[in-house]
């Protein structure tokens, strides 16, 4: 018996590393520029439904890039463009026609340093839910409760939700801005090293939060933290100077890559 | 075991570490090499000098194991190791586990053949040397192979474990033959029985190292037919025994 084959629950294909469990994401041939500088140079990547996808390799490799790109992000500046296709069922995420507010319903995005808003936590939680859609007050109040919740957050807060969401701390607030994604309900979640700013308990937290979230959300998380992408992913792609280099199951790609690159790389040889 | 030329790490210290590992297994290695090549010289040249350093050695044997054991569960704990690091700390412990076997049972070939000292053998113990010498051997490569990080080696030793298999099935047969010409003979070839059971019972460990040593450079699991001689079971058979 090979090491990799009861590692995790989800079936690959051991030659291919392809995840035979559909794609919710289909990225083609994307090239990403910021300016003249060539950051993403043809990635081929199929992100698998309700599952987590983490993007590793050393800084400057274009995870974070292909992240911003599948969230349009880079749209706030010029000069930055992308080509090729992120397709979400037959939307092309990067295609001109994309409506952004379609976008971030669909697509939510928790970045590295917990971002609460200056209000309420029940508020911070309703913002977004707000611009999408007219929720009457006992519909609103169930929503909040269900993306606490879904958050591990609500035995925590449920008896203060009227409380300013900047009292809590570094953990609570990152949850809360995971509850404040979901809360819309969104398709895919995009997590750009949630728990770099955290303590390792909070850390803990946050990854058993990812693994009750997959059974509802395809997950894509960038992380530097080899281990973390070990505990948490079914699969791991790694990057470097803006290629995807190898992409396989966690299982496989922590005990046994295929590219020397990714073997350097996840055994600190360089980075 | 090294990979392949593969560069160095950049905590330097965990490059020490990976090397005193190692350099921990080369020298476990080299030691049950030793106490197989006294035991071979107790049982051939009757030597009951070089009987009891192999049974003195074994004690030294134990320890190094419990050494590399330590060492490698620390660096699990301590370094969190991925891909081939992970493969080769991982493997260090089976490798220790198994040359601790072939210590032990070269420390058994060592203590019998003292007791075969003691008894007229009225026949050819050049079987029996045979098969020591293709133990030293294959044992030899598979210690060259964990210190060289050599897959092809270690393939090596797992392909010419069949040899020692055919020898020990040679020499079952040639036991009974002389318990059946002399009651006499019963109690030495009982014992020379044991020591061949022993010596192929240290090639089949010599084999798992090979099998731990291709995959931890490797990555890979050799294939699965491994070619596998006549076994004693059919020689009893044929014996009528």
């Amino acid at each position: 018996m090979s090491v990799t084959e009861q590692a995790r629950p989800i079936e690959v294909n051991q030659e291919t590393g392809a995840a035979e469990a559909a794609p919710r994401m289909v990225i083609r041939d994307l090239h990403f520029y910021y300016g003249n500088t060539h950051a993403l140079k043809g990635i081929n990547l199929d992100v698998a439904e309700k599952r987590v996808l983490a993007m590793i390799g050393p800084s400057g490799c274009g995870k974070s890039t292909l992240l911003r790109v599948i969230n349009r992000m880079y749209d706030l500046y010029p000069g930055q463009r992308a080509e090729g296709e992120v397709m979400l069922d037959d939307m092309n995420i990067v295609g001109s026609s994309m409506d952004l507010n379609t976008l971030r319903r669909r697509v939510g995005m928790v970045f590295q340093k917990p971002t609460p808003f200056q209000m309420s936590i029940y508020d911070n939680v309703a913002f977004g839910v707000k611009l999408h859609e007219k929720l009457s007050r006992a519909e609103m109040d169930e929503r909040v409760q269900w993306s606490l919740t879904r958050a591990a957050l609500w035995d925590e807060v449920k008896d203060r939700l009227k409380a300013p969401a900047t009292g809590m701390s570094g953990g609570q607030q990152q949850r809360l801005c995971i509850a404040r994604s979901i809360a819309v309900r969104p398709e895919v979640l995009l997590l750009d090293e949630p728990t770099s700013a955290l303590d390792p308990i909070s850390t803990l937290k946050i990854e058993e939060l990812i693994d009750e979230l997959k059974k509802e959300f395809t997950i894509v998380i960038v992380t530097h933290n080899m281990q973390q992408a070990a505990r948490c992913a079914d699969r791991v792609a790694f990057f470097y100077l803006g290629e995807l280099v190898e992409v396989d199951a966690a299982a496989t790609m922590f005990t046994t890559p295929k590219e020397r690159r990714t073997q350097e790389y996840i055994t600190g040889r360089f980075g | 075991m090294d990979n392949q030329g593969e560069s160095e790490h950049i905590v330097k210290s965990y490059e020490q570490e990976l090397g005193r590992l190692k350099a921990l297994l080369t020298q476990m290695g080299g030691m049950v090499e030793a106490q197989a090549a006294n035991a071979s010289r107790a049982l051939v040249e009757h030597n009951s000098t070089a009987a009891s350093y192999a049974v003195q050695d074994d004690l030294a044997v134990d320890r190094l194991e419990r050494e590399i054991t330590d060492f490698a569960i620390r660096m699990l704990a301590l370094r969190q190791p991925m891909a081939a690091d992970l493969r080769l700390i991982v493997s260090s412990m089976k490798i220790a586990s198994d040359l601790e076997r072939i210590g032990d049972y070269a420390a058994n070939v060592a203590k019998r053949s003292l007791v075969l000292n003691e008894m007229a053998i009225p026949f050819s113990l050049s079987g029996v040397a045979n098969m020591c010498r293709l133990v030293q051997e294959n044992l030899k490569n598979t210690v060259d192979a964990v210190g060289e990080g050599n897959a092809d080696r270690a393939l090596e030793v797992w392909r010419s474990d069949i040899m020692i298999d055919d020898v020990y099935s040679a020499i079952f047969r040639e036991q009974i033959t002389y318990m059946m010409e002399d009651p006499r003979n019963i109690t030495p070839c009982t014992h020379l029985l044991f020591m061949a059971k022993n010596l192929e019972r240290m090639g089949d460990h010599a084999t798992n190292i090979a099998e731990t040593v291709y995959y931890a450079i490797t990555g890979d699991i050799m294939p699965s037919d491994r070619p596998k001689g006549e076994s004693s079971f059919t020689v009893n058979r044929h014996n009528g025994a």
